[in-house]
């Protein structure tokens, strides 16, 4: 049988960077492909080469059989070829059938084909057992409906080949099963599925053919039964993965931090958080599991100051932290940065450093006022000092401070928070998703930097939405679900089970 | 994978190259028009180069007219930096001139120069902040979006001077809308008085002034710590927010220091040239500003060079019209508009092709 799609030879540049050599690989027609590689490794630079949003320098490119020349997305689409993004491209204010049609109205009047249109998602709804309803808005939708939704439109347009990017990131273990079983059956219907992801368990749960790619070439190409786990992540590094860091033995000190009551509400009275009490002590992880939206990233930004908290108390040390008697945070994370608390925040990009400012500029950006002379400013040998000290000590590559930092990977970005972060010697450490974004060999890293800080004495709270990195950090784990603290245990009890169904919100029984 | 932006151009591209492709080709549709109008765009470029350049009392023009942009652009650019478009330097140039004013008609006839005009410089900044308040205070606690607010302002200001200059500074008798002309004591001193060089121009220490002012602003707004979190604040207001920034606090300075710039930027148009506040004074220094500002990308040199470009131009334009009848006036507003088209509204025009051959001639 003709394969569905085949890579030949395809390079592609950016510059100096070479995201693509010399790729060659198949794709069976009706089956499930898993392209997984690190973060770079070129898997995303392939798929918009197969969805005409890039053009590759040399190599050729076959569908069904046949050359193609692809150049835009259009042409991707007309050819069977759909993509559902990471990042959904749907309009939030709008009905899920006004999302699907857009694009494909086909023709000026739109209210002719609308019932027509909708009887055909049903019909597909049923067909694939996808749960949508075509006249909810968006924005109604939970995260998992919305994806659903993103695979609707693909069927709608005739998709044969089907391109996932990382469909998992944002699904709970039960919405990850569910888009399994659609993907099943999609399979069943003589479709092909291009699943990319970094997630080993998920590539030997569906696939049948594994391609792992690596510095953009293909490290390696499997059949899914074949392999393990084992073998697929030392190829994506090129070198095995070690299980278990090493760390000290659990030996908590005093409690650093204290929360007690907390309570938050948004400005139109929903409750956000409530009744969170936690602490944390000296030399101890505490992770917050949860899926993510259930008020983690709210209390951390309490915590480090960039949010104020609608009731309760928070004690750092035994010291109440400033929060009363102001209308807003502004300025507030400075004072907590002076008190002690470090802070990684979630969402690297948005917060934790300014793309434009140079490697070297964001090692100092929050603790800017420490690097001033007398005269307001900048001590640039002391900065210059201070940052290659900074990118040797925590390996930050190209070891080069005056590249703007948008330039950088985003595990590298990510070393750059943390050093930043880690050298302030802060008494309490703020995590959010460390490693989001991250590739394995960077992880890893990440990793060892935050339990070394542990066995150092300080207190680290981490929120996670990987199991994985929960059970690899934590000393003890906080679910949290709805705002809410739905059960507490310590590591050695780990139980995927439990902390499941204690992140869906059934409460400790 | 990231997509090459032409943002990753080298600086020297962007900073250098990208403004004088799109210079040159403003000046190009420019010749075309006055090829249009009959005359030869050749010839007449070598009348606007004669007389703002190379004519010593014409260069003296030009550098006068640029010290009062480089206020404007300094204005326009401190705000910028902070992310914010501040549209209402006109504004709070002409609030600034009834500071000035109001300074010098109280103590023109008592005071030294050397007390005279730092204090009229003074009233002249903090009317001027005092314009830029308003639509700063409300930005950062309302969310009330400063280029709409700056836009009406300007417009307030210019019905407000109105109605002060005619009821209230208009001496006795007088017809023409404006305030009595100052004593001696708050002229600027003439650069030609050192300098004959310049001949009889209106070329004061309100060159020297702005050249410091650039300096300043180049200081604080690179080196120091201030600076860094002002740029912060524009490139990112959750990051600088995460840094501690008081982002309400940085945007109502950031105006304030913006309207003041722009209030200095009466200091040389009236006490250097015309000596009495009059009606709509600021003629279009203020949107000047927007131009330079965006033309020299906010870099103190870039604002430098950009200001002596449309001094020359407005000097240059001037003779120009003069010497070639089919020319109008008007004819530097247009060449004005088409360079802020061409470096502001389509900044990036050439930025995707010079990338291209960058690449290749690296690669070859």
């Amino acid at each position: 049988m003709q394969p569905a799609v085949e890579f030949r030879n395809i390079s592609k540049a950016f510059g100096p960077v070479q995201a693509n050599a010399d790729v060659s690989f198949t794709i069976a027609k009706g089956s499930i492909h898993g392209v997984i590689g690190e973060n770079g490794a070129g898997k995303s630079t392939l798929m918009s080469i197969l969805y005409g949003y890039y053009h590759a320098d040399s190599g050729q490119l076959l569908i069904d059989g046949q050359a193609r020349n692809i150049r835009t997305s259009q042409e991707a689409i007309d050819l069977g070829i759909g993509m559902v993004h990471q990042h959904f491209m749907l309009v939030e204010n709008m009905t899920v059938l006004d999302n699907v049609m857009l694009g494909a109205e086909g023709g000026f009047k739109l209210a002719a084909q609308r019932k027509d249109v909708e009887n055909k998602l049903r019909d597909i709804c049923t067909r694939y057992r996808l749960d949508v309803d075509p006249l909810a808005t968006i924005h109604d939708l939970s995260v998992g409906a919305q994806q659903r939704v993103e695979i609707l439109k693909q069927i709608y347009r005739s998709a044969n080949i089907l391109i996932l990017d990382e469909p998992t990131a944002v699904l709970t273990a039960q919405e990850t099963a569910s888009l399994f079983e659609i993907l099943r059956l999609f399979k069943d219907q003589g479709k092909t599925i291009i699943l990319i992801t970094h997630k080993l368990g998920e590539i030997m749960d569906i696939t049948d053919q594994v391609t792992v790619m690596r510095a953009g070439r293909v490290a390696g190409a499997v059949t899914t039964s074949e392999t393990s786990k084992e073998q697929l992540a030392s190829m994506m590094v090129g070198r095995p993965i070690e299980g278990n860091l090493p760390r000290q033995p659990f030996n908590p000190g005093a409690p650093v931090l204290k929360v007690s009551n907390l309570q938050l509400q948004d400005a139109s009275k929903v409750q956000l958080l409530a009744d969170i009490n936690l602490s944390v002590r000296a030399g101890e992880i505490v992770a917050l599991a949860g899926v993510s939206g259930n008020g983690q990233s709210e209390l951390m930004e309490i915590l480090a100051g960039m949010r104020l908290p609608t009731s309760g108390q928070v004690e750092l040390e035994g010291k109440a932290l400033p929060y009363t008697g102001r209308s807003n945070a502004d300025g507030l994370p400075s004072t907590f940065r002076q008190l002690g608390i470090g802070h990684v925040p979630e969402d690297r990009l948005r917060d934790g450093v300014i793309k434009d400012y140079s490697v070297m500029q964001n090692t100092v950006f929050g603790y800017e006022s420490r690097v001033k002379n007398r005269w307001g400013l900048f001590d640039f040998d002391a900065i210059a000092k201070r940052c290659a000290h900074l990118l040797q000590a925590f390996d930050v590559r190209p070891n080069n401070p005056d590249l703007r930092i948008g330039l950088l990977s985003g595990g590298n970005q990510q070393k750059v928070v943390i050093a930043r972060e880690v050298s302030a010697q802060p008494k309490l450490m703020l995590v959010g998703q460390p490693t989001r974004g991250v590739d394995i060999g960077t992880i890893e890293a990440i990793h060892t930097q935050l339990l070394r800080l542990r066995d150092e004495g300080v207190a680290i709270l981490l929120v996670s939405t990987e199991l994985e990195e929960v059970r690899a950090l934590a000393d003890r784990i906080v679910v949290m679900s709805g705002g809410r603290v739905t059960g507490e245990l310590p590591i050695d009890e780990f139980d995927t089970t439990r902390i499941g169904l204690l992140m869906g919100g059934m409460h400790k029984s | 994978m990231k997509q090459m932006k032409t943002t990753e151009l080298p600086r020297w591209a962007t900073g250098i190259v990208l403004p004088l492709l799109n210079l040159l080709s403003a000046l190009l549709v420019a010749a075309l028009v006055i090829h249009l109008l009959g005359e030869s765009p050749v010839e007449s470029m070598k009348i606007l180069v004669d007389s703002a350049v190379i004519n010593p009392e014409g260069l003296g023009y030009t550098l006068f007219y640029a010290s009062t942009f480089v206020f404007t652009g300094l204005a326009v650019s401190i705000a910028m930096k902070a992310g914010l478009f501040n549209i209402g330097a006109e504004g709070q140039m002409y609030f600034g001139g009834l500071g000035l004013t109001l300074a010098v008609l109280a103590f023109d006839a008592s005071l030294s120069p050397w007390l005279m005009i730092p204090l009229a410089m003074l009233g002249a900044a903090v009317f001027g902040a005092l314009w830029a308040f308003l639509p700063g205070y409300l930005q950062a606690k309302r969310g009330s979006h400063v280029v709409v607010t700056t836009i009406m302002f300007n417009f307030i200001a210019a019905s407000l001077m109105n109605f002060i200059i005619v009821k209230y500074l208009l001496p006795e008798g007088e017809q023409n809308p404006a305030s009595r002309v100052f004593a001696e004591s708050a002229a600027l001193p003439t650069l030609n008085t050192w300098f004959p060089f310049f001949g009889d121009t209106p070329l004061n220490i309100g060159f020297p002034i702005a050249i410091i002012a650039l300096v300043i602003y180049g200081v604080v707004v690179s080196r120091s710590t201030w600076g860094y979190q002002l740029r912060a604040t524009g490139l990112n207001q959750h990051a600088a927010h995460y840094a501690g920034v008081r982002i309400s606090r940085m945007i109502i300075v950031a105006m304030l220091i913006s309207g003041a710039l722009a209030g200095l930027a009466s200091v040389n148009s009236i006490m250097g040239s015309t000596h009495y506040l009059s009606l709509n004074f600021p003629a279009g220094a203020g949107f000047i500003g927007i131009a330079i500002a965006l033309m020299g990308r906010q870099h103190p040199v870039g604002i430098f060079l950009s200001s002596v470009l449309f001094g020359a131009l407005i000097q240059g334009g001037f003779d120009l019209s003069l010497e070639k009848p089919n020319i109008p006036v008007e004819t530097f507003i247009f060449i004005q508009g088409l360079i802020i088209l061409f470096c502001g509204a389509m900044e990036n025009l050439y930025g995707p092709a010079l990338l291209k051959l960058i690449n290749a001639t690296r690669k070859g």
